[in-house]
């Protein structure tokens, strides 16, 4: 084998490494919002390449509104789906699109683009 | 007192949270405390308060923030979004989506075509050092003939070449393609990676190159290398991958078909007599109570009861029966029906959201926002796809320089190249939505309502179907046939037996009991008012009537009273053995006589029950009719399987039963009476009779009467699971099988590999594919 030969191998071993850590691993600590609110628990979330914050934090048995503001045109984002709450709405391009539910048990819940590719979580806690 | 300058305004706002009238009460008291608010109310019963305020002293806002102060959640309201405005939303945004699309298309499509011409004599230059493209060998014949035409051609440096390839190249990247770049983009900073990664990475990487080669050919030329080009590649890349966004764009709007013909069946006026003068006024003026006039072939605008005319009317749109359906006054008619060929007046009972049709719109769109249990897997692979694909293509990378002929690291552009641009993540995304989303749609034409993935997975899975005999197998409006008293010349005689049987019913809400009823009054008899009425679930009715002490009911219960049938006991066996239901009557402790009724059979039963066994289900009856009754009426329909004389209340046990044989069941009930048994079973279907349904009781509706609807809901739900199997199996293998072929895994045996364009076709065939199978369930019947 060359050295350039196992300068290219090392180097695409290493940005396997590089891709599956990124997409993985690395998005995992984003950003929480805490919905926090007296009665309708609120949280906005931007849809733009991904869902900002991915992650939204709810307590159990008070409904939730997560008001989706979807700020671009890209036909992956154009729904949103809750499967666990039976919920697919159409984000309108450059609007907020409100979405409402009551999670009655604490969990881990997803929320995802029309075809899964785009991921969010919605952590249901205790009362 | 001051005087107020501004206009007081008002507005609602709902509150959530409130379960007293302490609670109401507390956000009335705060409300009214508050700066600016002149008067406040709060409804317990519709969870709004409804506030009058000054605008100059406080707003909506504060109002809202006032009532979060007490502890209850309140929210202005949104503007509200029905079904049509975000349907039409849809549309508009889908249709500048497509000229969108369908103009970079023809642009790129123009450059890729001239970017080959111009490549071919880069071709003849570089000869077989390049990558051996078989279109490429293809298009030779024409190389030549194009040399022949213009000799100039050959005489242009290479250079000049590619440097015209660039200028072509470069609006397509960063005009037609630029949308693939940006989303990849803003994805990758979100840790994910979608399509436009994949096409992004590999149109980038290759552009990238030719660029490189474009600025320093000498640069490669020093190394050996020959300065190969590849932007012919990336254009193709780009434009096929346009036209295939294209195809799906539209075809994806097609599969909304159906609720946009729903949507279309109203009409956009309505003729309506406001103070004895016809009027003509928008759908959206149209008020409950409003009397409105409906001419022969006109569309009825709302749901309503007929007051005066008889006429014909077209329900096939909701219901699928094709036979028009006779309207009389008191007739209850539903809005977006035909009317054929009578005039009809009628008085609106529902308008906008509360209509047959509005409900119908929108249980079709729950059905769609659901997730099918199949699509589990599918959303598996789609989350971690695009990481996956990048990886290969690494890895193909490093194989192809390691191990390829050379110039190996050219080689292994290109196929690290082809592999990116032949994944396809979208096919397996569209794979399942698209087939429930067309197949829910053309349900709903067929009056056939089903509630998403999940019931369609059910649904395929039936063995069995219970029928609730009563509305579903027969009219389920029992008539009675014949009136046998006792003895002919006994106390009580024909009329008066009807009579005292239907007053002591006079109260009752059983069918039987309503039969008689219907019977007595047509017969012109005068009905006493029953006292101590009693009834007993499933066996009859007590009461006393006119001084007397009457009982209607089956044996068990005369047996119950202590009242001896006596000859009633065979009276009762023979009416049953002819298919009635024999009512026993006793009068003041003695068995008085008995009455037939009978619901007659629905004229479509036995062919529904014939269609069930032809799909391998085995149709079974349920009833609380006594046993004798049952099994005649199963006879004629052609049931076998018959379980009578079952309480109302022990229907679930049957269905449970059932399903401990191991049996997978679908119970069609009114879903009224039965709605436990319909939530019990594995599938519910409620059947209405006309369009009065309960829509939500089952997890399928029909909107029409008729049994044939339980083996179009069945047939339906197997060609879309059939439908979804295929559409998964494509996605799956089409990547299973074009990732290593375009890795190369069949070039050390057959030589054979894929160039990038050709990669950048199959990709885009692959998604159209799918999309367009699921379509062929528009054709469904």
């Amino acid at each position: 084998m060359s050295a350039a030969q196992i300068a290219v191998t090392l180097a695409g071993l290493a940005a396997i490494a590089w891709v599956n850590w990124y997409f993985f691993l690395a998005g995992r600590g984003e950003a929480v919002a805490v919905a926090a609110d007296q009665g309708v628990q609120r949280a906005r979330i931007v849809v733009r390449g991904g869902y900002t914050p991915a992650t939204v934090r709810v307590r159990a048995g008070r409904p939730v509104r997560l008001e989706f503001d979807r700020q671009e045109t890209s036909g992956c984002t154009e729904e949103v789906v809750l499967p666990d709450f039976g919920i697919r709405t159409y984000l309108p391009a450059h609007q907020t699109t409100p979405v409402e539910f009551t999670p009655q048990r604490p969990g881990s819940y997803e929320f995802t683009c029309g075809m899964a590719m785009v991921r969010g979580r919605i952590l249901v806690e205790e009362k | 007192m001051t005087e107020t300058l501004t206009a007081p305004a008002s507005c609602t706002i709902p509150v959530s949270g409130m379960t007293c009238a302490a609670c109401s009460g507390r956000v009335q008291r705060a409300l009214e405390k508050s700066a600016g608010v002149s008067n406040a109310s709060v409804n317990l019963m519709t969870g709004a308060a409804t506030v009058q305020y000054d605008p100059a002293a406080t707003t909506p806002e504060r109002l809202v923030e006032t009532i979060r102060g007490t502890g209850y959640g309140a929210e202005l309201p949104a503007a509200d979004r029905s079904a049509e405005t975000m349907l039409e939303e849809r549309d508009e945004e889908r249709e500048a989506e497509i000229r969108d699309l369908r103009r970079k298309f023809l642009v790129s499509i123009v450059a890729a075509v001239l970017a080959m011409v111009f490549s071919m004599p880069l071709a003849e230059v570089t000869g077989s050092g390049g990558v051996p493209d078989p279109l490429m060998r293809l298009m030779m014949p024409l190389s030549h003939a194009l040399e022949r035409v213009f000799p100039w051609m050959a005489a242009v440096p290479a250079d000049a070449w590619r440097w015209t390839l660039l200028a072509l190249t470069l609006p397509v990247v960063a005009w037609a393609g630029r949308h693939f770049y940006t989303r990849a983009w803003t994805a990758f900073r979100h840790h994910s990676a979608d399509m436009n990664t994949l096409i992004a990475v590999g149109t980038g990487a290759a552009f990238l190159y030719s660029l490189a080669v474009t600025l320093a050919p000498g640069w490669f030329a020093v190394r050996g290398v020959e300065p190969h080009v590849y932007y012919e590649a990336v254009v193709w890349i780009i434009a096929l991958i346009l036209l295939g966004n294209l195809l799906e764009a539209r075809a994806k709007g097609r599969t909304a078909g159906a609720i946009r013909r729903l949507i279309g069946l109203r009409p956009a006026t309505a003729r309506v007599l406001r103070g004895g003068v016809e009027v003509e006024i928008p759908l959206g003026e149209l008020r409950v109570g409003d009397e409105v006039l409906v001419r022969p072939g006109e569309k009825l605008p709302a749901d309503g009861t007929v007051l005066d005319g008889t006429s014909y009317v077209d329900e096939s749109m909701l219901t699928g029966e094709p036979v028009p359906v006779p309207k009389v006054p008191g007739d209850p008619v539903v809005g977006a029906t035909l009317n054929r060929n009578g005039a009809l007046r009628f008085r609106v009972d529902q308008v906008g959201a509360d209509t047959v049709l509005s409900r119908i719109i929108r249980l079709v769109q729950q059905a769609q926002g659901t997730r099918a249990p199949i699509q589990r897997l599918a959303d598996r692979i789609s989350a971690v796809f695009v990481p996956v694909v990048l990886s290969l293509a690494i890895a193909t990378f490093v194989l192809w320089f390691d191990f390829g002929p050379d110039p190996a690291y050219l080689h292994a552009l290109v196929a690290a190249v082809t592999v990116l641009i032949i994944a396809c993540p979208c096919a397996m995304g569209l794979a399942v939505p698209t087939a429930v989303m067309v197949s829910t749609g053309r349900g709903a034409e067929l009056g056939v309502l089903i509630k998403g993935g999940e019931a369609l997975e059910r649904s395929e899975r039936l063995d069995t179907v219970v029928f609730d005999k009563t509305g579903t197998l027969t009219e389920g409006r029992p008539t009675v046939q014949t009136v046998l008293p006792a003895s002919p010349d006994g106390p009580v005689d024909e009329p008066g037996l009807l009579r005292l049987a239907a007053s002591v019913e006079r109260h009752s809400e059983h069918v039987l009991g309503e039969a008689m009823v219907d019977e007595a009054r047509a017969r012109g008899l005068e009905l006493g008012d029953p006292s101590q009425f009693e009834s007993l679930t499933g066996r009859g009715v007590t009461g006393l009537v006119e001084g007397l002490r009457v009982a209607a009911g089956n044996g068990a219960m005369l047996r119950e009273l202590g009242v001896d049938p006596g000859a009633l006991g065979p009276v009762a066996e023979r009416l049953a053995g002819e298919g009635l239901t024999p009512v026993l009557v006793a009068v003041g402790g003695a068995a008085a006589g008995a009455i037939g009724i009978a619901d007659p059979v629905k004229p479509t039963s036995r062919e529904a029950v014939a269609g069930l066994e032809r799909l391998g289900l085995e149709p079974i009856m349920l009833t609380g009719d006594n046993r004798r009754t049952a099994e005649a009426v199963a006879r004629t329909i052609g049931i076998r399987r018959v379980i009578a004389e079952v309480l109302p209340d022990r229907k679930l046990e049957e269905i449970r039963r059932l399903q401990a044989e191991g049996r997978r069941v679908a119970m069609v009930g009114d879903g009224l009476n039965d709605a436990p048994a319909l939530a019990q079973a594995d599938v519910g279907i409620a059947m209405g009779t006309g369009t009065d349904v309960a829509m939500e009781a089952g997890a399928v509706t029909l909107m029409s009467g008729n049994p044939l609807g339980v083996v179009t809901a069945v047939r339906l739900a197997r060609r879309t699971m059939r439908i979804i199997r295929q559409n998964l199996f494509w996605a799956f293998i089409y990547n299973v099988i074009g990732i290593p072929i375009a890795a190369g895994a069949l070039y050390p045996l057959l030589g054979l590999r894929l160039t990038p364009a050709m990669a950048a076709a199959a990709m885009a065939i692959s998604s159209v594919s799918v999309v367009s199978n699921s379509l062929r369930l528009r054709g469904f019947k």
